[in-house]
């Protein structure tokens, strides 16, 4: 967000001559006075995004500490609990608020659960899918020739597979290869390394068409000839130029990225279900669809809609307020 | 025109569009959950394989629903006066679908096909020593020792053509385990009821009356054309019941009975399956591969495979997990079997604290981690029932991740020599409604054409040789002690968890009259459409 306000704001350059003190000072003021905080907060509909996107990932967050039970306790849970309606239903249990699924799990705990799953998987596949689509950008479109053609090349064949297809390839082949060795947290790591894997390549293009630009021109030239490196150069000083548009694409992909886990957990492919996370819930509760319960899935259904509703909203605020030509 | 002659008129009428909606003319879509893994008739002994295999090729012996056996190729079997030679009377004027005729040579080669490695029938026929032919319409199955039982034994052995198998290169029976493919995966000359038209693995098969067929006159045969579907989702093949899509659904998922039966235009019949669904231990590697536990096998432990034991509440499966639909069991035999004994199928008292002290006793107090193995489209519930053990196991401190996929690459796993999986769900159903094909199958000592599907690697020479001298033993009442002697044994082994007998619930229109059968196979030529 500072380096956004950094880029946008020209006060920012004259306030590197003072203090530090003074420099923190004059950024937040000049943050609080910036067109970007402006643009937030004249738009009602993105502050309520915003403010859901935080209650959302502050109640995640601290689930372990708000949830009335641990879904994830197989000990704690029992069979004769389970496919309770919600508390307000005929033959509902105040125990639990939202019911429970056909294993007797609380569905309000779940979802509080499940989402922290999701939006940790998240995070780290877009940490993952940013970083190696910067690096790979920068290096491509700096060092251009071979490098830039066979990075480039190699992003476009696989642009022309849908994301979930790349997703599903990795998940299958990682699960093949770990098939023996039951880490903690392997599935994890997997789906992380499975999403973030399918999602770089809009990175990698943003960046180098950034990069295309940026190398030509002075400072760059002025750094090469005092003598930097070029990795100084690339990370020193084209990359804070490139990390607008950067941001938008990460924010955007953040709802993208959870909502793949959640296939990737709904075909089966994902969290195992021990452990369910949003999409795993909302394959469970589709085979109930028929029968009645229709709390096992309407409530997962309705927070990941929600979650990636005000994730969506806050992306595209994000984008429009970085982009100059719109303002 | 008058009244009465447009009465006439009207009446033609509904006589014409009655006639046009008879029987003749009906057409079945009919999903299950998951699809016959191949069409090569020897390649798997897996109960959905044999149940599409049913409709395009036929058995010698076929079992009906009541369990009695019916003469299909063969039209008479008796032991001749040498009581290790059995005299099959083959049925004459039978054509396969290519148009060629069925005959003796046909039965040899298919008898001796399904006796090669690749087999998954092999372990059905160790009893055989040779199979020669007479002349065209008679042959002679020549057993290692007297055995009663040989009809039984080829209820599911399907023949095939020699001609046919020759020509297309399918002489030798696929390698399923090592994923290899033949011409006889794909394609199909069988003398049954039906013709394959064509097949999409996992999405739909096609098949046609066959109009030749030597049964035409004598079975229903009400329907005409047939699209198996494979619809893996509950949800998705409960919808397309619901809106009419198809006609009739043969998994169907036990949360869902009730609705359907309140559904007008909707029928749902029930029956109980010769089948028992239990859980398989590696009980004799030296270590687990997805344990924590190193240098050690906690499974060979008797004392933690007890614990195990009583810490699963069947009750509570029974009454949540299958909503009523299944008879909790305390042993590997369903209760159509020959052997079966209440007192074998007692319950074991489910008991956390005598769990956790057995746990203590094998050096466990602290459980361990290990990975159970469970197909997710084969039995009624089956992802559901491993949740509900994992549960249950993680109150007695044992950590059970649960892998959860597809029958195909699940019964790989078990049937991989050696198996990849420490700890596994399977289900197994009886056709010959005798004990020795439980022995054989599934306690008998990995080797040659027996335990095929032993997943445990439990090995017992003693045993084996029992179970061997099984398969020649004539004198009934001897041969039945022998049966109670070997589960009296093997009951106090624990070498598998069995959960439950299952009971199988159809759904179809109510124009449809499906009845349950104990086999789980759907035999469409005895079925009349309205």
């Amino acid at each position: 967000m500072r380096d956004a306000a950094d880029s946008t704001t020209p006060s920012s350059a004259a306030s590197r001559a003072g203090t530090v003190a003074s420099a923190r000072r004059s950024r937040l003021a000049a943050f609080l006075d910036s067109d970007l905080l402006h643009s937030f907060l004249r738009s009602r509909l993105v502050v309520l995004a915003a403010l859901v996107s935080l209650l959302i990932v502050g109640a995640a967050v601290l689930a372990p500490l708000i949830a009335p039970h641990d879904p994830y306790d197989l000990k704690s849970l029992s069979l004769l609990d389970a496919n309770t309606p919600p508390a307000w239903e005929k033959g509902g249990d105040p125990n639990y608020l939202l019911g429970t699924d056909d294993q007797g799990r609380d569905i309000l705990s779940t979802i509080l659960f499940g989402t922290r799953s999701s939006l940790a998987i998240g995070f780290c596949s877009v940490l993952l899918a940013s970083a190696l689509g910067l690096s790979l950008g920068l290096w491509a479109g700096y060092v251009g020739g071979r490098v830039d053609t066979i990075i480039m090349r190699f992003a476009d064949v696989q642009l022309t597979f849908p994301a979930i297809l790349t997703a599903l390839l990795i998940d299958g082949v990682a699960l093949a290869i770990l098939r023996h060795h039951t880490v903690e947290g392997g599935k994890f790591s997997i789906l992380v390394l499975a999403i973030g894997l399918s999602f770089w390549v809009q990175y990698a293009r943003t960046v180098r068409g950034v990069t295309l630009v940026e190398r030509n021109k002075e400072y760059v030239e002025a750094a090469r000839l005092i003598g930097i490196g070029p990795l100084k150069i690339m990370f020193q000083h084209i990359l804070p130029n490139v990390l607008g548009p950067v941001l938008v694409i990460a924010t955007i992909n953040l709802a993208l990225a959870i909502i793949t886990e959640a296939t990737l957990s709904f075909l089966g492919v994902g969290l195992p279900p021990t452990e369910p996370s949003l999409g795993t819930m909302i394959q469970v509760g589709n085979k109930y669809l028929f029968s009645g319960s229709w709390w096992m899935v309407a409530f997962p259904g309705f927070t990941l809609a929600l979650l990636a509703l005000a994730v969506n909203l806050l992306g595209d605020w994000l984008r429009d307020a970085l982009n100059p030509k719109l303002r | 025109m008058t009244s009465r002659s447009l009465l006439k008129a009207a009446a033609a009428l509904l006589v014409l569009a009655l006639a046009g909606s008879t029987a003749d003319a009906r057409a079945v879509k009919w999903a299950r959950s998951g699809d016959a893994l191949t069409l090569d008739p020897h390649a798997q002994n897996e109960g959905p394989t044999h149940n599409l295999l049913h409709l395009i090729y036929e058995p010698l012996v076929l079992r009906d629903r009541t369990g009695k056996l019916l003469p299909t190729l063969a039209i008479s079997w008796q032991a001749t006066e040498d009581p290790t030679v059995w005299e099959f009377k083959l049925r004459q004027g039978v054509k396969f679908h290519d148009g060629s005729a069925f005959n003796a040579d046909d039965v040899t080669f298919s008898l001796e096909r399904a006796l090669q490695t690749n087999s998954d029938m092999k372990g059905l026929l160790t009893f055989i020593d040779k199979v020669s032919k007479v002349d065209d319409y008679t042959v002679h199955i020549k057993t290692k020792g007297p055995n009663p039982l040989v009809p039984n034994y080829l209820t599911n052995l399907f023949m095939m053509s020699k001609a046919w198998s020759q020509a297309n290169n399918t002489v030798t029976v696929q390698d399923y385990k090592e994923k290899k493919d033949n011409f006889a995966v794909r394609n199909a000359n069988g003398t049954g009821p039906y013709v394959l038209v064509s097949r999409e693995q996992d999405v739909r098969t096609q098949l046609r009356r066959n109009e030749g067929y030597w049964g035409r006159g004598e079975f229903p045969l009400g329907v005409s054309e047939i699209t198996y579907l494979t619809i893996k989702s509950d949800a998705t093949r409960i919808a397309a019941l619901l809106s009419g899509e198809v006609d009739f659904v043969q998994d169907v998922p036990v949360q869902d009975i009730d609705r359907l039966e309140k559904t007008p235009g909707l029928k749902v019949n029930f029956g109980p399956e010769n089948r028992t669904i239990f859980l398989g231990l590696d009980v004799a590697s030296p270590e687990l591969k997805s344990s924590n536990v190193k240098g050690k096998n906690p499974f060979a432990d008797k004392r933690v495979r007890q614990a195990l034991n009583v810490a699963i509440d069947r009750e509570a499966i029974k009454r949540v997990v299958m909503r009523g639909q299944s008879i909790p069991a305390g042993v590997v035999a369903p209760p159509f079997v020959n052997g079966y004994t209440k007192e074998l199928d007692r319950l074991p008292k489910v008991d956390l604290q005598e769990a956790k002290a057995l746990l203590q006793q094998a050096g466990f107090a602290d459980g361990f981690q290990v990975t159970l193995n469970c197909p997710n489209d084969r039995y009624v519930n089956d992802e559901g029932i491993c949740q509900a053990v994992t549960a249950m196991l993680a109150k007695i401190g044992v950590k059970v991740t649960l892998v959860a996929q597809p029958k195909g690459p699940h019964f790989t796993l078990i049937q991989k020599h050696p198996p990849e999986t420490d700890f596994y769900l399977l289900g197994w159903g009886v056709p010959t409604y005798d004990s020795h094909y439980i022995f054989s199958f599934l306690y008998h000592t990995r080797s040659g054409s027996e335990g095929g599907w032993n997943g445990t690697r439990y090995s017992n020479p003693a045993l084996d040789k029992q179970i061997e001298s099984l398969a020649a033993e004539i004198d009934v009442a001897k041969r039945n002690a022998a049966i109670a002697d070997i589960w009296k044994a093997l009951s106090e082994e624990t070498i598998y968890l069995a959960l439950h007998h299952q009971q199988l619930a159809y759904a179809m229109k109510s124009e449809l009259d499906i009845p349950v059968s104990p086999e789980n196979h759907v035999h469409m030529k005895f079925i009349a459409a309205k």
